[in-house]
């Protein structure tokens, strides 16, 4: 068992060490997502219905409130 | 010119349509290269030319850095589900959850397993458990995307669901009737199939620059050869799963039918507009002509549209004001049903809040009889059921036209290549150093008409996009649309950066 572990262990620690251009890739994606959830998801994507309602119910009312009396709609 | 209305709605329309089509760039490339390795393994793995190894691992690393950019960039798209569009949101939640959550499974599933082995596993596994987990990426990738057009397809055809006004969620009701939604089928195969298109196209522009450089001739020779049969065969499929597309949009969106077609009135045996110069101020109900200039081919529409060629297609005006002879019913009369719809449920929303359970049970049976016709009611006038028949009727040809060229140039490579006289063709070289910026034209056009086809819905018939916006200051929407321009374009520039040195080092380097 310790020696299946070991082996993939060692297959993942040896395929990042051998890494050329995917070395650049991670890079990337590990500044791409801590923009993306770091910044943009934390500070300008809040979930509108879970941040300013606490229950289901709320939300439900709420949008039923909107889709029977829109504001938008009723430009 | 087009009239922008700078509204919240249209900003947030926009960066949804933004972040989407640039997402899409990096996904066809993904659904396709990551098959053309597995075909370019699989004959290493038969022949054990090595040859074959270089080849498959230099378009490999080509897939891998596009996967890389483009990972996670569909994210975006859900954050905004959350923010902007958050009464879609909820309403949808009890449909999207299930498809979603199976393609997230899927992907980290591939991503964490066959993923790793794909790309650490050269001389650490067998040649054929490497060669194997090759193609349950290839597959893997292409399953995941199954259920995000699953959800897509949803919303052309809302099927197997029930609204409940109680929650206003719509509610799963038949998962069968949701996966094997003929919209979604359709989405699935000629998305997936244009897909494979762009990656044997991207792997013909790369192999000509090679070739038009004399460098790495056998490679890009061998690679073409490949690539065209792939190429030729999903440009086929593709035009076959377009006319069940295109079928499809005709009986469950004839509006959009007509819009690309630039049909404002309905005929028996309508023409197929062969080449069209669409008329930009003409609009429903006006007596202005259609186009400036046109010609059709007699009877092809109705034939796509209704497998008959005598059939009926209804234009845009029989669409808005309704034909009786024909039977179709106009949007004029379906506001009037939808705007019953709407303020019966109202009126069981507040008997519900007061505790008037018979009063909520009648306003119930009388919303259940025009529940069908619930978005037309939030349409102002019955011409706002049009998107703009301009941008759709040029989207579509456009991508007809690109569609066209695709198979005839795949077909010229792979005859040359197989002749062993490709590199002699000094007409065609060029040609294929275009054929990837054709396939992009073709992508991009075929979801410009698929989603501004559809407008002004975002669930067809049900919702409008007006309403499923989440009610934000425009300002915030403006904002975030700059930062997503900002990050994407960063994103598809170091794309194409890290690419082009991937290529200027070509093979040998792998």
């Amino acid at each position: 068992m310790t020696t299946a572990a070991t082996r993939v262990l060692d297959f993942y620690r040896d395929g990042f060490r051998r890494m050329t251009v995917g070395k650049t890739l991670w890079k990337i994606i590990i500044i791409k997502l801590l923009i993306m959830f770091a910044v943009l998801k934390l500070f300008f994507f809040p979930n509108f219905l879970k941040t300013n309602f606490e229950t289901d119910e709320q939300r439900a009312d709420y949008v039923l409130e909107q889709i029977t009396r829109s504001p938008v709609h009723n430009n | 010119m087009i009239d922008v209305d700078l509204s919240l709605v249209n900003w947030s329309r926009a960066q949804f349509a933004f972040t989407a089509m640039y997402h899409w760039i990096f996904v066809p490339l993904t659904l396709g290269l990551s098959f053309l390795c597995a075909f370019y393994e699989t004959i290493y793995l038969k022949t054990g030319d090595e040859e074959w190894k270089k080849i498959t691992r230099f378009w490999m690393t080509l897939f891998g850095i596009n996967f890389a950019i483009g990972v996670a960039t569909g994210i975006i798209l859900e954050f905004e589900f959350g923010t902007n569009w958050s009464n879609y949101s909820w309403m949808v939640g009890d449909i999207f959850g299930a498809p979603l959550a199976i393609e997230g499974i899927f992907a980290f599933f591939i991503e964490a397993s066959f993923f790793a082995v794909m790309f650490f596993g050269w001389n650490r596994v067998s040649k054929g458990f490497h060669c194997f987990s090759t193609w349950m990426v290839a597959i893997g990738s292409n399953l995941s995307a199954v259920w995000i057009l699953v959800a897509n397809g949803w919303m052309q055809n809302p099927v197997g669901m029930v609204f409940n006004p109680e929650t206003a969620r719509f509610e799963m009701e038949n998962f069968a009737a949701v996966v094997f939604n003929p919209v979604a089928v359709s989405k699935f195969t000629h998305a997936s199939s244009s897909g494979f298109v762009m990656a044997s196209a991207f792997v013909l522009t790369v192999s000509c620059w090679y070739l038009l450089r004399g460098k790495h001739v056998q490679m890009a020779k061998k690679s073409i050869v490949v690539a065209s049969v792939f190429g030729l065969i999903a440009s086929v499929f593709v035009g076959f799963t377009g006319d069940e597309a295109a079928y499809e949009v005709a009986q469950k969106q004839p509006m959009k039918l007509a819009a690309m077609e630039g049909l404002f009135t309905g005929e028996r045996g309508a023409g197929l507009v062969a080449f069209g110069i669409i008329n930009n101020s003409k609009g429903p109900g006006d007596a202005q002509d259609a186009f400036l200039f046109d010609v059709k081919i007699p009877g092809l529409l109705s034939l796509l549209a209704n497998r008959e060629f005598g059939s009926f297609v209804p234009g845009i005006d029989d669409l808005v004001y309704g034909n009786e002879k024909e039977g179709v019913m106009g949007v004029n009369t379906m506001m009037e049903k939808g705007k019953l719809a709407l303020a019966d449920l109202s009126s069981f929303r507040e008997a519900k809040k007061n505790n008037l359970e018979d009063a909520a049970a009648d306003a119930l049976a009388r919303f259940e009889v025009n529940k069908e016709f619930m978005g037309y009611g939030y349409l102002n006038t019955p011409e706002e059921a049009v998107p703009p028949a301009n941008i759709v009727f040029n989207a579509f040809h456009l991508m007809v036209v690109m569609g066209t060229l695709l198979p005839a140039i795949f077909a010229a490579f792979l005859f040359f290549t197989l002749k062993n006289s490709v590199t002699k063709q000094k007409w065609l070289l060029p040609v294929g150093l275009f054929t990837a910026l054709f396939a992009f034209l073709a992508q991009q056009a075929g979801w410009v008409t698929a989603e501004v086809g559809r407008q002004p819905w975002a669930i067809h018939g049900m919702m409008p996009v007006k309403i499923a916006t989440t009610n934000l200051s425009t300002t915030s929407v403006q904002i975030t649309f700059a930062m997503f321009a900002a990050v994407f374009t960063l994103l598809l520039l170091a794309e194409i950066s890290i690419m082009l040195k991937q290529i200027a080092i070509g093979p040998e380097g792998h």
